[in-house]
Protein backbone atom coordinates (compact mmCIF):
# COMPACT_ATOMS: atom_id res chain seq x y z
CA UNK A 1 0.00 0.00 0.00
CA UNK A 2 1.50 2.92 -0.95
CA UNK A 3 0.58 6.69 -0.75
CA UNK A 4 -1.66 8.09 -3.82
CA UNK A 5 -3.46 11.54 -1.85
CA UNK A 6 -1.85 14.15 0.04
CA UNK A 7 -3.61 17.19 0.97
CA UNK A 8 -1.00 19.11 3.55
CA UNK A 9 -2.74 22.68 4.95
CA UNK A 10 -5.21 22.48 2.47
CA UNK A 11 -7.29 25.40 2.60
CA UNK A 12 -9.67 26.88 0.28
CA UNK A 13 -11.94 30.23 1.09
CA UNK A 14 -14.83 31.50 -1.06
CA UNK A 15 -14.65 35.52 -0.06
CA UNK A 16 -15.55 35.12 3.76
CA UNK A 17 -16.55 31.42 3.59
CA UNK A 18 -14.17 29.20 4.40
CA UNK A 19 -14.76 26.05 2.49
CA UNK A 20 -12.06 23.55 3.79
CA UNK A 21 -10.00 24.65 6.87
CA UNK A 22 -6.02 23.48 6.63
CA UNK A 23 -6.80 19.72 6.31
CA UNK A 24 -4.06 17.28 6.31
CA UNK A 25 -5.40 13.90 4.62
CA UNK A 26 -3.72 11.23 3.12
CA UNK A 27 -4.90 8.34 1.17
CA UNK A 28 -3.24 5.06 0.23
CA UNK A 29 -3.57 2.83 -3.14
CA UNK A 30 -6.14 -0.09 -2.82
CA UNK A 31 -8.87 1.33 -1.29
CA UNK A 32 -12.75 2.12 -1.33
CA UNK A 33 -13.18 5.14 0.66
CA UNK A 34 -15.92 7.35 1.35
CA UNK A 35 -16.40 10.83 1.79
CA UNK A 36 -18.97 11.84 3.87
CA UNK A 37 -20.65 14.86 5.45
CA UNK A 38 -23.77 16.61 5.35
CA UNK A 39 -24.51 19.44 2.27
CA UNK A 40 -22.31 22.28 2.66
CA UNK A 41 -19.74 20.40 4.23
CA UNK A 42 -16.63 21.32 1.66
CA UNK A 43 -16.44 17.14 -0.04
CA UNK A 44 -17.11 18.94 -3.66
CA UNK A 45 -14.70 21.85 -2.93
CA UNK A 46 -11.98 19.32 -1.71
CA UNK A 47 -13.01 17.14 -4.94
CA UNK A 48 -12.49 19.81 -7.10
CA UNK A 49 -9.17 21.10 -5.65
CA UNK A 50 -7.97 17.16 -6.16
CA UNK A 51 -9.40 17.41 -9.76
CA UNK A 52 -7.67 20.63 -10.85
CA UNK A 53 -10.85 22.41 -11.30
CA UNK A 54 -10.27 24.81 -8.50
CA UNK A 55 -6.74 26.60 -6.81
CA UNK A 56 -5.97 25.93 -3.03
CA UNK A 57 -6.18 29.67 -1.03
CA UNK A 58 -3.11 27.80 1.13
CA UNK A 59 -2.27 24.53 1.11
CA UNK A 60 -1.42 22.15 -1.50
CA UNK A 61 -2.71 18.64 -2.56
CA UNK A 62 -0.35 16.19 -4.58
CA UNK A 63 -1.76 12.92 -6.75
CA UNK A 64 1.34 10.41 -6.85
CA UNK A 65 3.47 13.12 -6.01
CA UNK A 66 2.25 15.54 -8.66
CA UNK A 67 0.28 18.77 -8.62
CA UNK A 68 -2.63 18.41 -10.35
CA UNK A 69 -2.43 19.16 -13.95
CA UNK A 70 -2.21 17.31 -17.14
CA UNK A 71 0.15 14.40 -15.59
CA UNK A 72 -2.58 13.80 -12.60
CA UNK A 73 -5.63 14.10 -14.82
CA UNK A 74 -4.67 11.30 -16.87
CA UNK A 75 -4.48 9.10 -14.00
CA UNK A 76 -8.08 10.23 -12.04
CA UNK A 77 -11.06 9.23 -13.44
CA UNK A 78 -14.15 12.05 -12.24
CA UNK A 79 -17.40 11.79 -11.85
CA UNK A 80 -18.51 15.19 -10.95
CA UNK A 81 -22.28 16.18 -9.04
CA UNK A 82 -23.56 17.75 -12.42
CA UNK A 83 -23.26 16.91 -16.21
CA UNK A 84 -21.09 18.31 -18.41
CA UNK A 85 -21.46 16.39 -21.38
CA UNK A 86 -23.59 17.96 -24.48
CA UNK A 87 -26.15 16.75 -24.59
CA UNK A 88 -27.00 16.58 -28.43
CA UNK A 89 -24.20 13.76 -28.76
CA UNK A 90 -25.43 10.01 -28.66
CA UNK A 91 -23.65 7.83 -26.16
CA UNK A 92 -21.83 6.15 -28.93
CA UNK A 93 -20.51 9.39 -29.99
CA UNK A 94 -19.75 10.22 -26.57
CA UNK A 95 -17.72 6.84 -25.96
CA UNK A 96 -15.66 7.57 -29.10
CA UNK A 97 -15.15 10.69 -27.69
CA UNK A 98 -13.49 9.76 -24.58
CA UNK A 99 -12.07 6.85 -25.85
CA UNK A 100 -9.96 9.16 -27.90
CA UNK A 101 -9.16 11.69 -25.30
CA UNK A 102 -8.28 9.12 -22.37
CA UNK A 103 -5.31 6.71 -23.28
CA UNK A 104 -7.16 4.45 -20.23
CA UNK A 105 -10.75 4.16 -21.69
CA UNK A 106 -11.77 0.68 -21.81
CA UNK A 107 -14.20 0.73 -24.76
CA UNK A 108 -15.38 -2.93 -24.95
CA UNK A 109 -16.39 -2.79 -20.97
CA UNK A 110 -18.40 0.85 -21.83
CA UNK A 111 -20.88 -1.24 -23.92
CA UNK A 112 -20.69 -3.97 -21.88
CA UNK A 113 -22.19 -2.12 -19.15
CA UNK A 114 -24.17 -0.21 -21.44
CA UNK A 115 -25.95 -3.54 -22.25
CA UNK A 116 -26.33 -4.59 -18.81
CA UNK A 117 -28.39 -1.93 -17.90
CA UNK A 118 -30.16 -2.08 -21.24
CA UNK A 119 -28.91 1.78 -22.36
CA UNK A 120 -28.95 1.93 -26.73
CA UNK A 121 -25.67 3.31 -27.49
CA UNK A 122 -27.49 5.11 -30.25
CA UNK A 123 -30.20 7.34 -28.45
CA UNK A 124 -28.82 11.04 -27.60
CA UNK A 125 -27.90 12.24 -24.09
CA UNK A 126 -30.75 14.71 -23.85
CA UNK A 127 -33.52 11.89 -24.43
CA UNK A 128 -32.47 9.99 -21.79
CA UNK A 129 -34.05 9.86 -18.05
CA UNK A 130 -31.85 11.40 -14.68
CA UNK A 131 -30.95 7.88 -13.80
CA UNK A 132 -29.97 6.54 -17.08
CA UNK A 133 -27.43 9.84 -18.03
CA UNK A 134 -26.24 9.30 -14.61
CA UNK A 135 -25.54 6.08 -15.06
CA UNK A 136 -24.11 6.61 -18.90
CA UNK A 137 -22.03 9.44 -16.56
CA UNK A 138 -20.65 6.38 -14.28
CA UNK A 139 -20.09 4.00 -17.16
CA UNK A 140 -17.43 6.52 -18.64
CA UNK A 141 -15.66 7.05 -15.48
CA UNK A 142 -15.56 3.20 -15.13
CA UNK A 143 -14.20 2.56 -18.05
CA UNK A 144 -10.93 4.03 -17.48
CA UNK A 145 -8.29 2.15 -15.88
CA UNK A 146 -7.28 4.99 -13.70
CA UNK A 147 -5.05 5.53 -10.68
CA UNK A 148 -7.89 7.13 -8.77
CA UNK A 149 -11.81 7.44 -8.90
CA UNK A 150 -13.23 10.36 -7.50
CA UNK A 151 -16.82 10.53 -7.58
CA UNK A 152 -18.99 12.61 -6.37
CA UNK A 153 -22.86 11.73 -5.25
CA UNK A 154 -22.48 8.81 -7.85
CA UNK A 155 -25.98 6.84 -6.63
CA UNK A 156 -27.53 9.89 -6.39
CA UNK A 157 -30.51 9.48 -8.92
CA UNK A 158 -30.17 5.77 -9.79
CA UNK A 159 -33.17 3.29 -8.89
CA UNK A 160 -31.69 1.13 -6.12
CA UNK A 161 -31.94 -2.21 -8.35
CA UNK A 162 -29.53 -0.18 -10.85
CA UNK A 163 -27.88 0.92 -7.46
CA UNK A 164 -27.07 -3.02 -6.43
CA UNK A 165 -25.40 -2.66 -10.09
CA UNK A 166 -23.51 -0.01 -9.72
CA UNK A 167 -21.78 -1.30 -6.47
CA UNK A 168 -21.18 -4.35 -7.97
CA UNK A 169 -20.07 -2.44 -11.03
CA UNK A 170 -17.55 -0.63 -8.65
CA UNK A 171 -16.05 -4.39 -6.93
CA UNK A 172 -15.78 -5.21 -9.94
CA UNK A 173 -13.39 -3.16 -11.98
CA UNK A 174 -11.48 -2.86 -8.23
CA UNK A 175 -7.65 -3.04 -8.97
CA UNK A 176 -5.80 -3.72 -6.22
CA UNK A 177 -3.28 -0.41 -6.97
CA UNK A 178 -6.44 1.91 -7.38
CA UNK A 179 -8.71 4.19 -4.86
CA UNK A 180 -12.29 4.84 -5.12
CA UNK A 181 -13.21 7.94 -3.34
CA UNK A 182 -16.77 8.23 -3.39
CA UNK A 183 -19.17 11.12 -1.69
CA UNK A 184 -22.52 10.40 -0.89
CA UNK A 185 -25.17 10.77 1.50
CA UNK A 186 -26.64 7.37 0.89
CA UNK A 187 -24.31 5.90 3.05
CA UNK A 188 -26.56 2.53 4.29
CA UNK A 189 -26.20 1.61 0.37
CA UNK A 190 -22.64 1.75 -0.10
CA UNK A 191 -21.09 1.16 3.40
CA UNK A 192 -20.52 -2.96 3.00
CA UNK A 193 -18.20 -1.73 0.21
CA UNK A 194 -16.12 0.76 2.04
CA UNK A 195 -12.60 0.46 3.49
CA UNK A 196 -12.04 3.55 5.11
CA UNK A 197 -14.35 6.86 5.99
CA UNK A 198 -14.02 10.09 5.93
CA UNK A 199 -16.16 12.37 8.22
CA UNK A 200 -16.77 16.13 6.80
CA UNK A 201 -18.12 19.24 8.79
CA UNK A 202 -17.77 22.61 8.37
CA UNK A 203 -14.51 22.13 6.04
CA UNK A 204 -12.79 20.14 8.69
CA UNK A 205 -12.36 16.69 8.51
CA UNK A 206 -13.56 15.20 11.85
CA UNK A 207 -12.81 11.16 11.54
CA UNK A 208 -10.82 9.47 9.03
CA UNK A 209 -11.02 5.37 10.10
CA UNK A 210 -11.44 2.43 8.75
CA UNK A 211 -15.25 0.87 8.88
CA UNK A 212 -14.25 -2.31 10.56
CA UNK A 213 -12.68 -0.08 13.41
CA UNK A 214 -16.39 2.32 13.34
CA UNK A 215 -18.19 -0.65 13.66
CA UNK A 216 -16.11 -2.14 16.84
CA UNK A 217 -15.79 1.28 18.52
CA UNK A 218 -19.45 2.37 18.45
CA UNK A 219 -21.52 -1.33 17.91
CA UNK A 220 -23.13 1.19 15.11
CA UNK A 221 -23.25 0.98 11.28
CA UNK A 222 -21.48 4.00 9.64
CA UNK A 223 -24.59 4.98 8.77
CA UNK A 224 -26.21 5.23 12.56
CA UNK A 225 -22.72 7.22 13.45
CA UNK A 226 -23.59 9.55 11.17
CA UNK A 227 -26.43 10.26 11.72
CA UNK A 228 -25.35 10.51 15.44
CA UNK A 229 -22.40 12.73 14.93
CA UNK A 230 -24.37 15.53 12.70
CA UNK A 231 -28.05 15.15 14.32
CA UNK A 232 -29.11 18.83 14.14
CA UNK B 1 -27.32 -20.27 1.67
CA UNK B 2 -27.28 -16.70 1.70
CA UNK B 3 -24.33 -14.22 3.03
CA UNK B 4 -26.39 -12.36 5.91
CA UNK B 5 -23.93 -9.47 7.56
CA UNK B 6 -25.27 -7.19 10.69
CA UNK B 7 -24.35 -3.77 9.28
CA UNK B 8 -23.49 -2.48 13.22
CA UNK B 9 -20.48 -5.16 13.50
CA UNK B 10 -17.23 -5.00 11.52
CA UNK B 11 -17.17 -6.92 8.51
CA UNK B 12 -14.30 -9.22 8.95
CA UNK B 13 -15.06 -11.10 11.35
CA UNK B 14 -18.30 -12.04 10.04
CA UNK B 15 -17.41 -13.43 6.75
CA UNK B 16 -14.76 -15.61 8.66
CA UNK B 17 -17.66 -16.69 10.61
CA UNK B 18 -20.46 -17.19 7.49
CA UNK B 19 -17.47 -19.23 5.62
CA UNK B 20 -16.85 -21.38 8.35
CA UNK B 21 -20.73 -21.91 8.70
CA UNK B 22 -20.23 -22.43 5.03
CA UNK B 23 -17.93 -25.03 5.26
CA UNK B 24 -19.78 -26.80 8.34
CA UNK B 25 -23.30 -27.19 7.00
CA UNK B 26 -21.18 -28.56 3.41
CA UNK B 27 -21.72 -26.20 1.10
CA UNK B 28 -17.97 -25.60 0.70
CA UNK B 29 -16.39 -28.91 1.04
CA UNK B 30 -13.41 -30.09 2.45
CA UNK B 31 -10.13 -30.14 0.05
CA UNK B 32 -12.51 -28.63 -2.26
CA UNK B 33 -11.55 -25.08 -3.98
CA UNK B 34 -13.24 -21.89 -2.75
CA UNK B 35 -14.77 -19.04 -4.85
CA UNK B 36 -12.03 -16.24 -5.14
CA UNK B 37 -12.05 -13.45 -3.14
CA UNK B 38 -13.55 -11.30 -5.93
CA UNK B 39 -16.63 -13.59 -6.70
CA UNK B 40 -16.69 -14.16 -2.93
CA UNK B 41 -17.12 -10.39 -2.54
CA UNK B 42 -19.80 -9.69 -5.43
CA UNK B 43 -21.92 -12.93 -3.77
CA UNK B 44 -21.32 -11.28 -0.22
CA UNK B 45 -21.88 -7.36 -1.66
CA UNK B 46 -18.29 -6.41 -0.12
CA UNK B 47 -15.18 -5.03 -0.44
CA UNK B 48 -12.16 -7.26 -1.92
CA UNK B 49 -10.33 -6.14 0.74
CA UNK B 50 -12.12 -7.18 3.71
CA UNK B 51 -12.87 -10.81 2.17
CA UNK B 52 -8.94 -10.97 1.59
CA UNK B 53 -8.05 -10.37 4.99
CA UNK B 54 -11.14 -12.68 6.50
CA UNK B 55 -9.35 -15.86 4.34
CA UNK B 56 -5.58 -14.53 5.07
CA UNK B 57 -7.51 -14.91 9.06
CA UNK B 58 -8.92 -18.04 7.88
CA UNK B 59 -5.77 -19.42 7.00
CA UNK B 60 -3.86 -18.82 9.97
CA UNK B 61 -6.75 -20.47 11.75
CA UNK B 62 -5.94 -23.31 9.12
CA UNK B 63 -9.53 -23.55 7.85
CA UNK B 64 -8.66 -22.79 4.46
CA UNK B 65 -4.96 -22.51 2.60
CA UNK B 66 -3.90 -20.51 -0.58
CA UNK B 67 -2.33 -21.83 -3.06
CA UNK B 68 -0.21 -19.21 -5.30
CA UNK B 69 -1.14 -18.97 -8.55
CA UNK B 70 -4.41 -20.93 -8.33
CA UNK B 71 -6.41 -19.97 -5.54
CA UNK B 72 -7.96 -20.60 -2.20
CA UNK B 73 -8.89 -24.15 -0.90
CA UNK B 74 -10.69 -25.66 2.32
CA UNK B 75 -8.57 -27.47 4.22
CA UNK B 76 -9.07 -31.22 4.72
CA UNK B 77 -9.76 -30.81 8.06
CA UNK B 78 -12.76 -29.01 8.72
CA UNK B 79 -13.01 -29.80 12.78
CA UNK B 80 -12.26 -26.32 13.55
CA UNK B 81 -15.47 -25.00 11.21
CA UNK B 82 -17.91 -27.36 12.23
CA UNK B 83 -16.63 -26.01 16.19
CA UNK B 84 -17.23 -22.66 15.30
CA UNK B 85 -21.19 -23.88 14.07
CA UNK B 86 -21.56 -25.63 17.66
CA UNK B 87 -20.32 -22.91 19.42
CA UNK B 88 -22.43 -20.87 17.67
CA UNK B 89 -25.54 -23.02 17.82
CA UNK B 90 -24.66 -23.35 21.65
CA UNK B 91 -24.88 -19.28 21.79
CA UNK B 92 -28.11 -19.27 20.07
CA UNK B 93 -29.96 -22.15 22.24
CA UNK B 94 -28.65 -20.40 25.42
CA UNK B 95 -29.89 -16.98 24.56
CA UNK B 96 -33.44 -18.84 23.89
CA UNK B 97 -33.61 -20.39 27.17
CA UNK B 98 -32.47 -17.42 28.84
CA UNK B 99 -35.23 -15.59 27.25
CA UNK B 100 -37.84 -18.44 28.17
CA UNK B 101 -36.57 -18.63 31.58
CA UNK B 102 -36.94 -14.38 32.38
CA UNK B 103 -40.53 -15.20 31.56
CA UNK B 104 -41.14 -17.94 34.06
CA UNK B 105 -40.87 -20.99 32.22
CA UNK B 106 -38.42 -24.08 33.00
CA UNK B 107 -36.72 -25.86 30.67
CA UNK B 108 -38.54 -29.21 30.61
CA UNK B 109 -41.77 -26.93 29.45
CA UNK B 110 -39.66 -25.24 26.83
CA UNK B 111 -38.58 -28.08 25.74
CA UNK B 112 -41.85 -29.61 25.25
CA UNK B 113 -43.18 -26.70 23.71
CA UNK B 114 -40.10 -26.85 21.09
CA UNK B 115 -41.50 -30.51 20.64
CA UNK B 116 -45.27 -29.17 20.11
CA UNK B 117 -44.24 -26.36 18.03
CA UNK B 118 -42.09 -28.48 15.37
CA UNK B 119 -44.93 -30.96 15.29
CA UNK B 120 -47.71 -28.26 14.00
Amino acid sequence: MSELLRCENLTKTYHNTKALNSINLTLESGKIIGLLGPNGSGKTTLIKLINGLLTPTEGKVLINGNAPGVKTKSQVAYLPDNSYLNSWMTVKQIINYFADFFEDFREELAYEMLKKLGINADTKLKTLSKGNKEKVCLILVMSRNAKLYVLDEPIAGVDPAARDYVISTIINNYNPDATVLISTHLISDIEQILDEAIFIQHGDILLHKSIDEIRAENNKSVDELFREVFRW
Amino acid sequence: MKWTLDKAKPLCPQICEQVCLKIALGEFKAGEKMFSVRETALLAGVNPNTVQKAFEQLEQDEILYSVRGSGWFVSEDITKAENTLKNLVAEKTEMYFNSLNALGMDNDSIKNYVKEWDNE
